[in-house]
């Protein structure tokens, strides 16, 4: 089994400082180290973690021009590329003809006229290319960056650690991205990431991601963090974990990540299942994401079944666990639009009991982005 | 006092007239950091086997089944107040419940400390 397993160039690395691995798709990644996903977890929102993210898709889109490669995507996505600045990132959704989510994705656009990078989730990469390989528009094609290896840098303590390498660093807002040296190392760097902090994501030859790995790491603020963290902190941000919260059934609208679909977009049109989507932006989505704060102790994992309070199935869990900062156990999941508002009491059923809940907002830890 | 091991890795040991259930300290350390815990009802009877109490970590939840059969006689209740117990002395303060068994004789097809050691490094 493991033999068959795809690794990323930190592999070594991980094997070295004593992970716990696990396949991840396709991957054999680390899950966790040994100082476990409770202190990985509050380690990363108080200092910094490192993530190895090495098994998600980058890619670019080549066109002719900005407008050119901007606008083929757009046949594909409902985000506003076309006018995406230089230096900026954004997050989009890839949809199927049903206007359901295929993959969420980062979509930047670099200096160079008639590119747009692109990072897609390591489970969806080979079907996304095919997909974008078979739709996008003649004269735009996709290129893959195989060669190429990702790490995330999150926490309050990320942008002190990262300028002492590279002063620019600490610059980049909030969703810009700057293509910098670090050490001798070239980078682009994105400030963003998944875990609700202030933070980077550092795409670099996958050559140096290992040297680059050691160099963050050799900071007593720095700690490696797993995959178990990983999902932990991103739930406790309120986001989604695509194959999970997010699939080809769900619209952006039901996955209350409406903000993805352009403006001009929304009158316009022109995305795939764009009939539905923009219905379901009028009238409303029969089922909506929502946060979920079990009342008592007990954690409600995917899967669990959401009832309102005279016990009517009215949805389901689709991610749920224990957050470590909020010290108790946090959930997302949908329900029928009309049991969506906040403060809504419903009731979960755990191991066949029905333990109170309460439909809340997210992020359940605030965000904590550098706006500059 | 001998304790012994299921391969779902609990652990039993004689208490008086009673037994004494728990998981190994190389469970809860393949766990991780343990956050809750449900244990039975004093009075609830089991068969060896059943599901009997849930122990979760932050990834995940897991059953703990009933080494032997018999009915609960107590349950710890510091432990489902402080789970995290269960990574600082599973052996010890962090047992689960006290059990009378109903066919004392099951005991004595567990292993014992070496036989489960050797297990648990080949598992």
């Amino acid at each position: 089994m493991a033999q068959t397993l795809k690794t990323t160039p930190l592999h070594e690395l991980h094997l070295s400082l004593g992970a716990k691995m696990v396949e991840f798709a396709g991957y054999d990644m680390p899950v966790q180290y040994p100082l476990g996903v409770m202190k990985e977890h509050l380690h990363t929102r108080e200092k910094a973690g490192l993530f190895d993210v090495s098994h998600m898709g980058q890619a670019v889109i080549v066109s002719d021009t900005h407008e050119a490669a901007a606008k083929a995507l757009e046949t594909l996505v409902p985000g506003e590329v076309q006018k995406l600045g230089i230096g900026r990132q954004r997050l989009t959704v890839l949809l199927n003809d049903s206007g359901g989510i295929l993959d969420d994705l980062m979509v930047s656009r670099p200096p160079t006229d008639g590119r747009l990078n692109i990072v897609v989730n390591g489970a969806c990469k080979e079907d996304d290319y095919a997909y974008l390989d078979a739709r996008l528009p003649a004269g735009a094609n996709l290129e893959r960056f195989d060669n190429r290896g990702l790490l995330a840098l999150q926490g309050p303590k990320a942008s002190a650690v990262l300028a002492k390498h590279a002063p620019e660093a600490a610059e980049i807002k909030f969703m810009r991205f700057a293509e910098i040296e670090i050490g001798d190392i070239m980078a682009v760097v994105t400030r963003g990431g998944y875990t609700g902090e202030d933070g980077f994501e550092i795409s670099t030859w996958a050559d140096d991601t290992q040297k680059l790995a050691r160099l963050l790491l050799d900071d007593d603020r720095v700690e490696p963090v797993g995959l178990g963290a990983r999902d932990s902190l991103r739930l406790e941000a309120g986001m989604c974990l695509y194959g999970h919260d997010l699939n080809p059934e769900i619209s952006p609208v039901e996955g209350n990540i409406a903000f993805t679909i352009g403006k001009r977009r929304r009158e316009e049109g022109g995305f795939p299942g764009a009939a539905r989507i923009l219905r379901e932006l009028a009238d409303g989505p029969a089922r909506l994401r929502v946060g979920i704060l079990p009342t008592g102790r007990a954690p409600a994992r995917e899967g669990a079944k959401i009832q309102s309070t005279d016990g009517t199935d009215i949805g389901v869990v689709t991610s749920g666990g224990f957050g470590p900062s909020v010290g108790g156990p946090v959930a997302m999941g949908y329900v029928s639009t009309e049991h969506a508002a906040t403060g809504t009491d419903i009731q979960l059923v755990v191991r066949g009991k029905a333990l109170p809940a309460r439909i809340t907002d997210m992020p359940f830890t605030p965000h904590r982005y550098f706006r500059g | 006092m001998t304790i012994m091991y299921t391969k779902d890795h609990e652990w039993v040991r004689a208490d008086g007239d009673l037994y004494v259930v728990g998981i190994s300290a190389h469970a809860a350390e393949q766990l991780g950091d343990v956050v809750f815990i449900e244990l039975p009802e004093v009075g609830k009877t089991f068969a060896k086997g059943d599901d009997m109490a849930v122990v979760e970590s932050v990834k995940a939840a897991s059953d703990v089944y009933a080494p032997i059969s018999g009915e609960i006689m107590e349950v710890n209740s510091a432990v489902v107040d402080e789970p995290a117990k269960i990574n600082e002395d599973a052996m010890g303060a962090a047992w689960f419940i006290k059990m009378k068994p109903s066919n004392a004789s099951e005991i004595e097809a567990l292993m014992d400390e070496a036989a489960y050691k050797d297990f648990a490094e080949n598992s």
